[in-house]
């Protein structure tokens, strides 16, 4: 299995053949539909972040020592953004998903979806993958 | 300042902002609703003001600090004249529409008595709303609404029935920032004044498409942003009639506001400086009266004309989307276009409106109650000034269709 950064260099790679915005969004559209989606039962209210904005849910679960993740949004440029965060973090040791940076959504341009103020879901989603990656950590 | 004729061009070169571009792209600018650009007229006189006039006002004899008041005293009644109201004094500066309404709320009610009622309607932004639900909760007051039809038009009928001698307060909105729906204000006051009620217009999203008269609108209170009219944030106006003014209690208390003070007790001032406790916005103020001037200057008919054609052209246009659903379809709306289209979200569509250099508001835009009443989490909302042209309009709904093409 690749490493973060590793994942993350590829992405940077991939991301910078394009120099126009709305190829950019394209890719980041497809990535979207591609996004590994959490199950529909698992679709409740406290897998639910309100931003608002945008909804995210998000699912948290550990396999074989790797975390595993899952996810859906209502709006695509948000599924497409998780679909990305998914693809680093995903089937990577707790402690390495809890220590992560995520430098590369600043190297591809798209930090104006992790602002705060932005209020589409992303930061707390973020927030909540580590924490469950904490959790599993210690037990 | 003269009065020139309507050329569009002209008016756009006035507006540095306008100029700019986003993203590689020329700046089409359609979130006037949340904030309007500024002239450089505007942005001039704060430069001005901080570079040879800075003082404190009110409160100093030497010729800075008498300049800086002068300036001031004389925006306030630059202000007063555009409002046509009878007394500067009834000019109270605010720190915008949010503060002006959490004044009334605090001030007017301090007067009010357990079981009295204010009526607000359902299409308020949420800075009518809470200052309200926090005076019923604090002095046990009862808050009722006006309905709103799936147009978005306030329902009169039941407005009537709810008035009573209980009602002590009508506060709405003269124009709603998410629906453009245009209220007939003069009946609600007039009814509202039939049962002795008192009658604040939340007036952020009029004063800036309609000429404003607060003597013939005969409201007791008219709330507006500074911001919204071309003028600076952190400032804006309440206007309230004198009578209702000097019969409330001060609202917070400080410097200006004071006649004498000792370490017992205080006598207040007399208006306006009753309710401007501290040093004010100073710079702001004065910028405020120079946007009053400015559009002073401006043919306000030939204005709302090309705001009609705007509206018009651009609702036409958007009707040819497939899928296009419209929110707020009164009879009488300013250029406030609210829409969904099937199939995509409102924060896709704004994401990549603005790649393309265009700037649109999405989200519940700070009225939730209206996103409840259509059962939908937001809108994309496109608001156009009279410095937006029907060239603006056209790339605008090109790259709409483009958007909705990569989305769907
Ligand atoms: C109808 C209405 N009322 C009140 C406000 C609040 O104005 P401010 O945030 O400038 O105080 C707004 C601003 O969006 C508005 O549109």
């Amino acid at each position: 299995m690749k490493s973060i950064q590793e994942i993350e260099r590829e992405i940077i790679d991939e991301f910078s053949i394009y120099d126009d915005w709305m190829d950019k969004y394209e890719y980041i559209i497809e990535i979207g539909k591609d996004l590994p989606l959490i199950d529909p039962s698992k679709k409740s209210d406290d897998k639910l972040i309100k931003g608002c904005q945008s909804r995210v849910w998000v699912d948290a679960e550990k396999k074989d020592g790797k975390m595993i993740f899952t996810a859906d949004s209502d709006a695509i440029i948000t599924k497409g953004i998780i679909g990305l965060l998914i693809r680093v973090l995903s089937h990577q040791t707790p402690e390495k998903v809890a220590k992560a940076e995520l430098g590369f959504i600043k190297e591809i341009g798209l930090q104006e979806h992790l602002s705060p103020t932005r209020s589409n879901g992303l930061v707390s989603m973020i927030q909540q993958m580590k924490l469950a990656a904490i959790k599993q950590s210690t037990l | 300042m003269e009065k020139v004729a309507f050329n569009i061009e002209q008016i756009r070169s006035q507006f540095p902002t306008l100029a700019r571009t986003v993203n590689g792209k020329a700046l089409i600018y359609f979130d006037n609703g949340a904030t309007s650009q500024k002239p450089q007229v505007v942005i001039d006189r704060i430069n001005e003001y901080y570079t040879l006039e800075n003082a404190n006002i009110h409160r100093g004899v030497h010729t800075l600090s008498q300049e800086a008041t002068t300036a001031y005293e004389e925006a306030r009644i630059s202000i007063q004249h555009y409002l046509g109201a009878q007394h500067a004094h009834e000019i109270i500066f605010t720190k915008g529409t949010t503060d002006s309404i959490n004044l009334v709320a605090f001030s007017f009610g301090e007067l009010l008595q357990k079981g009295d009622e204010i009526i607000i309607s359902a299409m308020e932004h949420h800075s009518n709303i809470v200052p309200w639900q926090m005076l019923c909760e604090r002095k046990e007051c009862k808050l009722k609404f006006i309905p709103m039809s799936p147009k978005g038009e306030l329902d009169l009928e039941t407005y009537k029935e709810l008035l009573s001698s209980k009602t002590k307060l009508v506060a709405v909105t003269h124009v709603s920032n998410a629906l453009g729906t245009v209220n007939d204000v003069n009946s609600i006051i007039s009814l509202a004044h039939n049962v002795g009620a008192k009658v604040l217009i939340d007036g952020a999203q009029s004063i800036q498409h309609m000429p404003i008269n607060v003597q013939d609108l005969d409201c007791d209170f008219y709330t507006f942003s500074g911001h919204k009219l071309f003028g600076p944030t952190g400032v804006g106006v309440l206007y309230g009639k004198e009578v209702t003014l000097n019969s409330m209690p001060p609202y917070q208390g400080g410097g200006d506001m004071i006649k004498e003070v000792t370490l017992e007790k205080t006598t207040y001032n007399s208006l306006p400086h009753k309710f401007e406790a501290g040093t004010p916005h100073i710079a702001g103020g004065i910028a405020l009266g120079t946007a009053f001037e400015y559009l002073n200057s401006l043919d306000m008919e030939a204005l709302q004309q090309h705001e009609k054609e705007l509206l018009d052209y651009a609702t036409g246009q958007l009707q040819r989307i497939d899928g296009i659903q419209f929110y707020g379809e009164a009879d009488y709306k300013v250029s406030v276009i609210s829409f969904l289209i099937e199939g995509t979200h409102p924060y896709d569509v704004g994401t990549l409106l603005d790649k393309m250099g265009i700037a649109v508001r999405t989200g519940h835009h700070c009225t939730q109650p209206i996103m409840d009443f259509f059962k939908i989490p937001g809108t994309i909302r496109a608001s156009f000034a009279f410095y937006n042209t029907k060239e603006e309009v056209d790339i605008f709904i090109y790259a709409l269709q483009r958007a909705v093409r990569m989305l769907k």
